[in-house]
């Protein structure tokens, strides 16, 4: 198959599965093959791009025009190679994970449930390829719609209530704000392709770049940059897999990998940094780090607390992205896949202790490690590459924003790692303490067995991450 | 040789089959026939367009009596353009219609109203045809009278006040426009468009004809519903049989449009009325008051014909404020929200006319629960919501860039602000019926309900397509679309 025909394939898989899975929903055992099997598939043909894109290849394709002169058109590169695989691989782990928490939880509308999941992952992966921004926001905007049922899975009033701000939020500032930006570009370069070194400059004056800048980076809600942050702890009345694939991989890597994506091929990283004006994402992005990490040490809610822990996170990425140099933006992409991994393993955590016992309180996990070891154990792991301790994922990443930040004198940014790291360990820690070595209550088991694979196979992942980054190093090192 | 006669033919096929209807009495009789005339009146509008897009202009002299004597058809870009979507909307509308009039109208009654549906399509296609400005107003008259009889069918007894009351407005806004002819008559002796557009330059600093102007306008205004001469619309759409609603949201706001477009652009095209005269600046307060106006009201509405009622007010906010930039990307961008609204409403308001005939009434109350009983139906809907809020792939996208860059290109940011901002307002309303028709519980000692015939879902899903269709490859539309603005800010094709 030549790469064109991949990127098609890889993209209408998820459309095919979610139509068959539709089809299937009278009998759950089909339908949840069908949903693992396109999850497979994808990610296999996503994989097969790698070998094009590391020997320099950057295959395209051009579906039609949507707009006189602006086309709907796909590229892969690296970055989004990268967020493409990681979506598609952890995709086939949530799947596995769904099947045993929906099922546990005897929930209702599984079908519309895996149906949505497979337009979402379809979005993630054609924001992932998209070659120019308008087709980025057709998908961004199309990811928004194909994950609001799920976030009212539900259908309680709680449910509809987290569901108007999560679609407040993300719709008003793309509407709003990054649909102005996108037109707004197109008319000053003529252009909204990804380009690299990006196609305003010389185009426009310093002011007008600072004002577009703004515009994009609040624009992209799904970054959650403060003051648009509320949308996430808001999503996560989700199901667990909701919040553990969608809110914390799928949805809102697509919002900081924009973001690089927009530093990156439509500013250029060379005309950011002779500009003045440009270091106040630096200062919003250090200062929403720090934020949602006091906010998330006050959460008593697991998921709550897990939902500002990945708005800091995020903000990793931003605020690498915003330091400019080289190095940072190598920290950045390895980021969006490092948090992935131990994000979801958190979630799954979190998700497998509500199974079991019902608990979603911080304060209700004493003794929990004991009942429940592979569970906590793999929550041990995942926390501990929050934090960015060897031998966890967390640590390779942040090892090359600090590196970038000091290559480039930014003693600001280095300050702001430390400092959350000290936060991230405060609120990560105690719940490891409490879990192991606290008194039980309740009387319950490990996980079903699902849960407990799944789990099991993202700590793993956040480990091997550490002693093999290389797959995800080669692609970022493409990249500058 | 019948080839040349086309353009009459499209006037002349509605209007000799209304009476027919009238004869038939049946009305599954009287259905079959409107539904193959209303067809035909597409084919030929297709193939005028083609024709149009291929060799220029069309010009028709009736009876072979030359302008400004005899009456003569004139069929430019727009004029097709807007032909297509009257009789093509005519068309799917006709062929959802036939339960749906089964059930809103009294049976005895049912042949009257496919007779007053000709009528009405004859009045608007002759609108759209027409190079004369008297004989336009005889078709305003045609398509006005018709609509007020239309409308007056509704099952609900409001239909008749409604009716009433658009037929005072609709009546003033007619004179007003006859007025405004009268008054160029006087300083031209012409009625011919063309030979309008030629005289009036040499006269246009009279008092005289600025009045005619100022009549012309309101008197427009009126007819097409800008804030604030919209209060007719409303009840009329809401009490109106569910047929009517779809068929006149999209197609009779939207050629009171097209007379607009004819008389600010044609007939006074070689003065530049809407610079030199401000009328540029009054439209666009007035398109940004209906949007944001319109919006806010229609989040209030509990009745969901009347919410999308009071959203077409706010959306011919938006056409009318493309064409005030008078600029080629403005009036591309109203253009093409011209053909892009006709296709969202007419789906949404199809789409509710399913829920009338299975559930009885379209309150938010009604609508409870609806998106697992009636998912079809509610999915068409949806989409056309999502169309409203302007979510890429689906049209309204399409119209919102175009708006934008026409705000940007004359370095008005601030109206591409209120554009977008205006926008979010549709999020609020649409979501509404969204939460309702799908986190809402399915009210206890319902009747059970089931989805709509085939016979409505097919037409209603063909429009929800086309909203998506339209809006995943705009180049075709948008390129007539351009063509279109060109060619009228370059003095008018007339």
């Amino acid at each position: 198959m030549s790469p064109e025909t991949t990127i098609q394939a890889a993209m209408i898989t998820p459309l095919v599965g979610a139509v068959l899975i539709s089809f299937a929903g009278r009998w759950p055992n089909v339908r949840e093959t069908i949903t693992l099997v396109t999850a497979v598939i994808m990610f296999y043909l996503v994989a097969s791009l790698y070998p094009h894109v590391m020997d320099g290849g950057r295959p395209s394709l051009v579906v039609g025009e949507m707009l006189p002169g602006l086309p709907i058109a796909f590229m892969v590169e690296p970055l989004g190679l990268l967020f493409a695989l990681i979506a598609s691989f952890l995709w086939i782990i949530n799947s596995i994970y769904s099947i045993g928490y929906m099922r546990a939880h005897n929930e209702k509308k599984q079908t519309r449930f895996y149906v949505c999941f497979a337009l979402a992952l379809a979005s993630s992966v054609a924001i992932a390829f998209a070659g120019n921004m308008l087709t980025l926001f057709v998908f961004y905007e199309a990811l928004t719609i194909s994950t609001y049922p799920l976030v009212t899975h539900a259908g309680s009033d709680k449910a509809k209530q987290g569901g108007r701000v999560y679609l407040g939020i993300l719709l008003s500032t793309s509407i709003g704000l990054l649909f102005l930006a996108i037109v707004w570009t197109w008319m000053i370069a003529g252009t909204v392709d990804f380009t690299p070194g990006g196609i305003l400059e010389g185009k426009a004056s310093a002011t007008v770049i600072g004002i577009l800048l703004a515009l994009y980076m609040f624009g992209i809600g799904k970054a959650a940059l403060m003051p648009f942050h509320r949308w996430l702890p808001a999503a996560m009345v989700a199901p667990t897999p909701v919040s553990a694939l969608l809110h914390a991989v799928a949805v809102v890597k697509a919002g900081v990998f924009t973001i690089v994506k927009v530093v990156v091929y439509i500013f250029g990283i060379d005309l950011l940094s002779v500009m003045a004006n440009s270091d106040w994402l630096l200062y919003i992005s250090g200062f929403t780090l720090l934020c949602a990490s006091i906010v998330a040490l006050r959460q008593d809610n697991l998921k709550r607390r897990l939902a500002y822990s990945t708005i800091s996170q995020l903000s990793y990425v931003v605020m690498a992205t915003a330091i400019l140099a080289p190095l940072s933006i190598v920290g950045a992409t390895l980021h969006i896949a490092a948090h992935a991994f131990g994000k979801i393993t958190l979630f799954f955590a979190a998700g497998s202790i509500y199974t079991v016992s019902h608990k979603t309180e911080v304060s209700q996990l004493d003794g929990i490690g004991r009942r429940m070891p592979w569970t906590m154990g793999a929550f041990a792991i995942g926390a501990l590459s929050m934090i960015g301790v060897p031998p966890t994922a967390g640590f390779i990443s942040k090892w090359y924003i600090l590196h970038g930040a000091l290559d480039s004198g930014q003693i600001l940014a280095v300050a702001v790692i430390i400092l959350s790291t000290l936060l991230n360990a405060g609120y990560f820690l105690p719940i490891v303490y409490a879990a192991f070595f606290r008194k039980a209550q309740g009387e319950h088991g490990e996980a079903p067995l699902p849960i407990v694979i799944a789990l099991t196979l993202t700590a793993a992942g956040t480990v091997l991450f550490f002693f093999f980054p290389g797959i995800f190093l080669e692609l970022a090192r493409q990249l500058i | 040789m019948i080839d040349g006669q086309l353009p009459i033919l499209q006037v002349v096929l509605p209007l000799m089959m209304a009476p027919v209807t009238l004869i038939l009495r049946n009305p599954r009789a009287a259905w079959m026939l409107t539904l193959v005339v209303t067809w035909a009146t597409f084919t030929i509008s297709l193939s005028l367009l083609m024709q149009v897009l291929d060799s220029g202009t069309i010009i028709y002299k009736i009876g072979g009596w030359a302008a400004p004597w005899g009456i003569e058809y004139v069929l430019d870009k727009v004029g097709a353009f807007v032909m297509v979507i009257v009789s093509g909307i005519g068309s799917i509308v006709l062929t959802y219609s036939r339960r749906s009039v089964e059930m809103e109208v009294p049976e005895d009654r049912i042949y009257l109203f496919y007779t007053m549906f000709l009528l009405c399509l004859t009045g608007l296609m002759g609108i759209v045809i027409t190079g004369d400005v008297f004989n336009l107003f005889v078709f305003l008259e045609i398509s006005s009278l018709s609509s007020y009889v239309l409308i007056s069918l509704g099952k609900d007894r409001r239909a008749l006040t409604a009716a009433f009351r658009y037929l005072i407005m609709g009546t003033i806004g007619a004179t007003f426009y006859i007025i405004g002819v009268g008054l160029m008559y006087m300083m031209t002796g012409t009625l011919n468009m063309a030979d309008l557009s030629a005289l009036i330059p040499a006269v246009a600093d009279t008092r005289t004809i600025q009045a005619a102007l100022a009549f012309l306008t309101v008197g427009i205004c009126l007819k097409l519903a800008l804030f604030p001469l919209h209060l007719w619309l409303p009840n009329a759409y809401t009490y109106a049989p569910s047929v009517v609603t779809a068929f006149l949201a999209s197609t009779a706001t939207k050629v009171a449009v097209y007379v607009l477009i004819r008389i600010v652009f044609t007939v006074f095209g070689g003065v530049g009325v809407m610079e030199g005269l401000g009328v540029q600046h009054i439209l666009m307060a007035l398109a940004l008051t209906a949007m944001f106006a319109a919006s806010t009201i229609a989040i209030y509405q509990n009745n969901v014909k009347r919410l999308f009622a009071y959203s077409s007010v706010a959306q011919i906010g938006y056409i009318i404020l493309g064409l005030s930039f008078v600029s080629e990307s403005g009036v591309a961008a109203g253009i093409i929200h011209l053909f892009n609204h006709a296709i969202m409403k007419c789906a949404i308001f199809m789409g509710l006319g399913c829920v009338v005939l299975r559930i009885g009434g379209v309150t938010i109350k009604d609508m409870h629960g609806l998106g697992h009983r009636m998912p079809w139906t509610m999915g068409a809907i949806v989409l056309g919501g999502l169309s409203l809020i302007g979510i890429p792939m689906t049209v309204g996208f399409v119209s919102k860039w175009y708006l934008v860059r026409a705000a940007l290109e004359k370095d008005m940011w601030f109206i591409a602000v209120l554009i977008v901002l205006s926008s979010l307002l549709a999020v609020i309303y649409v979501w509404r019926i969204v939460e309702a028709a799908y986190l809402k519980p399915v009210p206890e000692n319902a009747a059970p309900v089931h989805e709509a015939p085939i016979s409505m879902l097919l037409p209603l899903w063909v429009m929800a397509l086309a909203s998506i269709y339209f809006g995943l490859d705009a180049t075709n539309t948008l390129s007539i679309a351009l063509d279109a603005a060109n060619a009228l800010l370059h003095g008018g094709v007339l």
